[in-house]
Parts: C-alpha cells; structure tokens; sequence
C-alpha cells in the first residue's frame, strides 16, 4: 500500500509553493494543483499593464509549475472557471447590488477550495488537500472533534475566512504552514531552492484588479449584455437630509469616508447603502457605532453548537480587533445573537462574524 | 511506474528510421539550401527529395509543395493566404464548426478584416453535409475550408463530394488534412483539392514542420515576406533536417500504412467495446468513418478532467481534446457542436493510439479506465442513464 497522495492547492505563491516543498522534504507523496478560476481574456478593459497581478495569470501558472517542477512531483491545472462564475463571482456582484460587502474569498473557501478542489483531488486518489493558508487544525483528544485555530503568525492568521468548514472537510485537510511566521516561510522557501522565494504577496480579492470591485461590476454587467447597475442617486443623512448625489450605490460600503464627495463640519461616513431607494446614507463617525446585531447561517466549527449564552471575542472584519461580546442562542440553530460588550464601528452586512475563544474558532456567521 | 502513451492525436514520437535520417541530416546537411556552392547544393537535393516523397504521400506534384514550419502555419497560409490574395470588396469564406483553431481562429482573423464567415454546423454524428456547403454558398464566397480528419472524434468528412461542389462554384477548398495525411491513404482526396495541409509530428517526424500542397494557379498571398524561398510562398531558410524527417516518415506512413491501420483499429475497437462493455453510462462520440487510431467517449457523471490526471497518475496518457494556455482543460468546441450537453462534454476523453501501442498495453488501460471509473463513481454517485 502506497504511502497516502497528497494534493497541493498550488496558487504560484510562495505560501503554498512552500507548503509543496515541505511536504516533499517530509517525504510525502504529493502532487501540486492549480485551479483554474477566471479566464484572465474576459474583462480586458480591467487589465493593467500585462494583465499583471490578477489571479490565474499565465504567469502564476509559470511559477507553479515551475516550482513543481523543481519538487519533481506531478502538476495540473484544473479548470473550476465555470463553478467560480457562478458561486463566487455572481454572488459578489448580486450581494453588492442588494447593498451589501460580501468576502468572496470566504465564498471560494466553502464552495471552491474546499469542495470541488477537495472533491477532484478525492477523485485522482488524493485523500487529503494542504493548502498554504496560515490557520491550524487540530483534533480535540476528549471529543474527537476537528478544531481550528489562528494560526502562529497573527499578522498573517486567515482563520477569519475558514469559519465555514465543516468536520469532514477539515478532517481531510492539512495548513502546514499554521504553526510558521511568514518570515519563517520566507526562508524556508528560500532553503527548499523554490523560484518563488522572493515573490511579492498577492492581492486581496484575487479576480477584482486593484481592488477596485466597481469597475469590475460594471464591466461584468457590460460583458454580460446587461444594463449596468442604476448608477445615480441621493446621498442623505440618517433624517433625510440631502447632501448630495452619488452614481451608484454598489460603490459605496458601510464605514467608508472617502469618494462621498460631501462636505460638512465634520467627517462623514457611510452608515447604510439602500439599494431599493438607490440611497447612500451617511452621519458622523458616532452612527457607525452598534452594540448587538445577529449572525446568520451559522457554521460551528471547534464546537457542536450553543446551548446557553457564551462569553466569546468577536471579529466583524478580516483586519478588526475581535472585541468582546456574548453569544445568545435563538429559537433557530442557525441564527446567533451577538451582544458586544463595547459598541463596535461598522457592524456590516454582507461581512462574516467569527467567533473566537482565545485562538480558537468556535465558529461564524453572516451579518445580517 | 510504467508509461503509456494513447495521445498520438497530439503528437507522436519521432520514429527509429525518422531519428536517424534526421541526426544525419542536422550532422551532415548544414547548408543553406538557397546557397549557390556545394554545401547548398547538397542541401537543396535533400530538400527536394524530401518533398517529392511528401508529395508522393500526398498524391501531389512535388511543386505544389511548400513548406511550413507546421499544420498551424500551413492552415494560416492556406486560409489568410487566399483570400488576402484577392482584392474583391465584399469576400465571404465557407467553414465548419468543428476545425481546429488553426483555422477557426484564422477565420476570426479574417471576420475583423471585414470579411463573412459561414461556420456549418454539423451532424450529431460529425459530418459536414455537402448539401449545406452548397446552400451556403454566395457570389462572393472565396474559399471554402473544410478538415479531412478531426482531431477530437476523428471522423473522416466528405471531402471529395464537397470538392466537387467547390469545383463546380469555381471556389477555392482547403482542407486542413493534418489529422488524416500518414494515418490513412490521402492521396485521391488531396488530389481534388486546392489546397491540403499536413504535419510531420503527426505521423513520427519531429515537431516544426509541415506542408501545405498548392494547385497551380490557385492565388496565396504569403503570410511572411522575406526572401524567394518556396517559390515566393514561404520566406526563410528551409529547415532542410526537419525537411528530410517529415519526407522519410511520409514514406514509411505510405509503407505501412495499409498493415498499421489494419492494426490500430483492430486494437481501438478493442479498447472501445471493453470499455463500452464493462463501464456502465458509457458511448462512443461521432460517427464513422473514423480514423482507425482515435475514439472518444463519454462517461457520463464523471468529470474528464479528474479521470484525466487519475489515469496519467497510473502511468496512461489520454486527452479532453482541448486545453487553454493554461494547461487547464477547456470546453470542447467539437463535442458541443455535435450537440452533446456541456456535461456531457465535460465528461468525454479521447483516446488516440499509435505504433507503439499493443494489445496488453490497450488492456492494461482498459484496467486502469475501469478502476479510476470505479473510485470516481464511487465518491459522488450520481444518477446515471446507461
């Protein structure tokens, strides 16, 4: 019986280069995957100069096999271009236009890397996927429950993107790099010899180029043959005062300062988009602030479920500071009351709440 | 691990006869065959022996034969060549839905030239239908493109009733003949048409040269200007040891070619009924005739992509046709054409054998076929219609 084959979600970074290499050099039978996700042709009107740095360029595809090929260990590229469109992609531009600021990285994690990519690789005979994100995994000795945490490098940590795992998923993957800082992988990369050692980090939101998800959405809806998004309408005060016009609500996220355009005594922010009304409602930096809100769709990852209320630390944002709060169950299993303990600056729909105890993951949900 | 290889569609490797024909000539021949002392010389009597035997495969007249540096090249002449080379307003091209690239993309070019393009469909089974060649035809219509031979199911298409339609409209036909030339006799059909385009990698030459044979008179403006080499069709130094390879395979293709055909379907209908046998929700894509070497089947609910890189992780190589610049595996013109659901499409291989290939090599992959069947049916089973 041959030694278990692992599949290697091979992006062309340094992160999960390194991860191939370090499965190699614990004499692990692996293979290197790159998934196909975007069709870099599409849209060219976003491309920079060489279409540089966006997701699945050739280049990235380069670098992948490249350091495959110095592992020595067999590579693909597997086309997901079709499920990505229409679980990542299309979501993204639908939970924009109904105003709220969805994570797409979130979505290709639940849908996308750990599905279909885990899926395909139980198909090619790999039983389990490693991937380069920096989080941790590991069992509960008492429950035999999989557990995820932070991972070592808090600078780093992407535990905020993972909350949606279930068991059977995590039981069959692996973060070689959760228990490594970011300068530790540096040079481990360095040492494996790998092409990409000095490679800059990638981008955010790997299919949306320099961020601006705009442009992007109305290029989709221009490719698409569709009337873009309704670009003008009222930017108002919470009384309904107006202060002003905007050119369409899908550019603005709650919390945002700049690009409103409007001037007053004191800074503004945007404190809710209404998408219906094609309005843009903006207050003082004070609006922004709410002490409770509930999470739906909840996934628990660390732990079965919530009985009681539950002391936990609260993220609402990749980069937040997770704030203290209590979780109160509801009638529904799936539904989760937050009350922070401290109001916290926008709360925002469409953004992923993780609940942490310590650097555990207890799990998450969706803002409502 | 142990090796096979079933993708000789995509290329195959360069014969024992061919290699040694060729190092002699990349060691011995080193003269620019335009040169006017010995060394070119020497070169040019290489070159046009090379070419009489490649026109001999091909039922042409040495002169007609030009040589390019590959199908793609020859297919871009051949299409961009002929209707470039002709200065009327208003140019419409007749051309099918399942080409290759080489010269689907060719005709893309051309539509942005301002140049029409009638792309027929094709039957469930594959074929162009001579009738609908003839319906599309228009006062303008330039040229007509239709392939021998397809890549991806391999069906044989009707080339010598649509040359005679052609003929009788007074349009030039191309046919992209880089599936067919070395794998079956091409020689009558070549004959009927303007213009016919093959590869050497195709048939055990290596990889970087090819041929488009040219009827006298028919029009080409070349794709790349330079000097007068190929009698004005085809600038640049000739790759005389390419050259030599790609004519010594036509000869052994035309030698063997009766016995190896005889022996390669033999052995694809082998591979084809086992699998079809013992591999529930399976079917042959397209029709016959075929080329003896090729078959294409679906395995409804699997994904192509995944039973690919199982089977090449077990040491056989197949195909889905067409990949993207990538590497990834793209949706399969052809097989959407013959009307195949996108699933469908996507759960399709093709498998192409070759020389090399024997009867427990086709075994062993029927083996490996079954088992990776087995193990990807076993994860996600779905509903499946045998």
């Amino acid at each position: 019986m041959p030694e278990e084959l692992i599949a290697v979600a091979m992006s062309g970074g340094v992160d999960s280069s390194t991860v191939a290499g370090l499965l190699c050099r614990q004499g692990r039978r692996v293979i290197g995957l790159t998934m196909q996700l975007w069709n870099q042709r599409r849209l060219p009107e976003l491309a920079g100069p060489g279409g540089a740095g966006r997701c699945c360029s050739l280049d990235d595809v380069y670098d992948a096999r490249a350091v495959a090929a110095h592992l020595g260990i067999p590579y693909y590229v597997v086309n997901f271009e079709e499920r990505f469109e229409r679980q990542v992609v299309k979501p993204f531009i639908e939970e924009y236009l109904a105003g709220r600021t969805p994570i797409p990285c979130t979505l290709c994690n639940n849908f996308i890397k750990f599905d279909q990519f885990l899926e395909l690789a139980a198909g090619v005979g790999a039983a389990r996927i490693a991937t380069g994100h920096y989080a941790r995994i590991r069992r509960d000795p008492d429950t035999g429950r999989y557990q995820l945490l932070q991972g070592v490098d808090k600078a780093k940590d992407q535990s905020y993107f993972l909350f949606g795992l279930r068991q059977e998923q995590l039981a069959r993957t692996l973060f070689p790099l959760g228990e490594l800082t970011k300068a530790q992988v540096r040079a481990l990369a360095r040492e494996l010899g790998l092409p990409v050692a000095e490679k800059g980090e990638s981008q955010e939101i790997c299919f949306v180029p320099n961020g601006d998800y705009a442009a992007f959405i109305e290029a989709y809806f221009c490719e698409q043959g569709l009337a873009p998004p309704r670009a003008k309408g009222e930017i108002v005060t919470r009384d309904g005062m107006v202060l002003g016009e905007h050119s369409g609500v899908h550019r603005f996220t709650v919390g945002q300062r700049k690009g409103l355009g409007v001037a007053v005594g004191e800074p503004l922010y945007v404190i809710a988009t209404e998408p219906a009304r094609q309005r843009v409602v903006v207050g003082p930096a004070g609006e922004l602030l709410r002490e409770r809100f509930e999470a739906s769709r909840v996934n628990w990852v660390s732990i079965a479920g919530l009985s009681r209320p539950r002391r936990a630390e609260v993220r609402i944002r990749h980069k937040h500071v997770a704030a203290p709060a209590t979780l109160y169950p509801t009638g529904d299993p799936e539904r989760v009351e937050v009350v922070f303990d401290e109001p916290q600056r926008a709360v925002t729909p469409g953004q992923a709440a993780v609940f942490y105890e310590g650097e555990l993951v207890l799990g998450g949900g969706w803002i409502a | 691990m142990d090796r096979y290889y079933f993708d000789h569609n995509a290329t195959t490797p360069v014969s024992a006869e061919v290699l040694a024909a060729y190092t002699e000539a990349l060691r011995e021949v080193y003269g620019n065959a335009s040169s006017i002392h010995g060394f070119g010389q020497q070169a040019r009597q290489k070159l046009e022996e090379a070419r009489g035997r490649v026109a001999r495969l091909l039922g042409a007249d040495p002169k007609q034969v030009v040589f390019t540096s590959g199908g793609t090249e020859a297919n871009n002449l051949a299409v961009l060549g002929t209707v470039r080379a002709c200065r009327r307003e208003r140019r419409h091209v007749i051309t099918s839905r399942i080409e290759h690239p080489a010269v689907l993309a060719a005709c893309g070019a051309l539509e942005r030239e301002g140049v029409a393009v009638t792309y027929l469909p094709v039957s469930g089974a594959g074929f162009v239908d001579p009738d609908e060649v003839r319906r599309a035809l228009r006062p303008e219509t330039v040229l007509i493109s239709v392939m021998h031979a397809n890549n991806e199911i391999g069906v044989i298409q009707p080339i010598e009733e649509i040359a005679t339609i052609a003929r009788e409209a007074e349009v030039v036909f191309h046919c992209d003949g880089v599936q067919a030339a070395g794998r079956l006799a091409v020689d009558g059909v070549a004959s009927q048409v303007d213009l016919y385009a093959a590869s050497g990698h195709k048939f055990y030459a290596p990889k970087g040269i090819g041929v488009l044979a040219v009827r006298p008179g028919v029009p080409l403006e070349p794709l790349l200007y330079g000097g007068h080499q190929e009698r004005d069709r085809r600038p640049g130094t000739v790759n005389v040891p390419a050259a030599v390879a790609m004519g010594v395979a036509a000869e052994a293709a035309q030698r063997d070619l009766e016995a190896e055909q005889a022996r390669l379907a033999a052995l694809r209908d082998r591979l084809e009924k086992a699998i079809l046998d013992r591999v529930p929700a399976t079917g042959v894509n397209g029709g016959a005739p075929r080329l003896a070497n090729t078959t294409n089947i679906y395995f409804d609910g699997i994904n192509a992509e995944a039973l690919l890189i199982a089977l090449d992780l077990r040491g056989f190589a197949v195909s889905t046709g067409a990949a993207c610049s990538s590497g990834a595996v793209e949706p399969s013109h052809v097989l959407t054409a013959l009307g195949l659901s996108p699933e469908r499409a996507r759960a399709s291989l093709r498998f192409s054998l070759g020389r090399a290939n024997t009867v427990s090599e086709v075994d062993a992959l029927v083996e490996a076929v079954l088992d990776a069947v087995a193990h990807l049916r076993r994860l996600s089973p779905v509903a499946v219609h045998a």
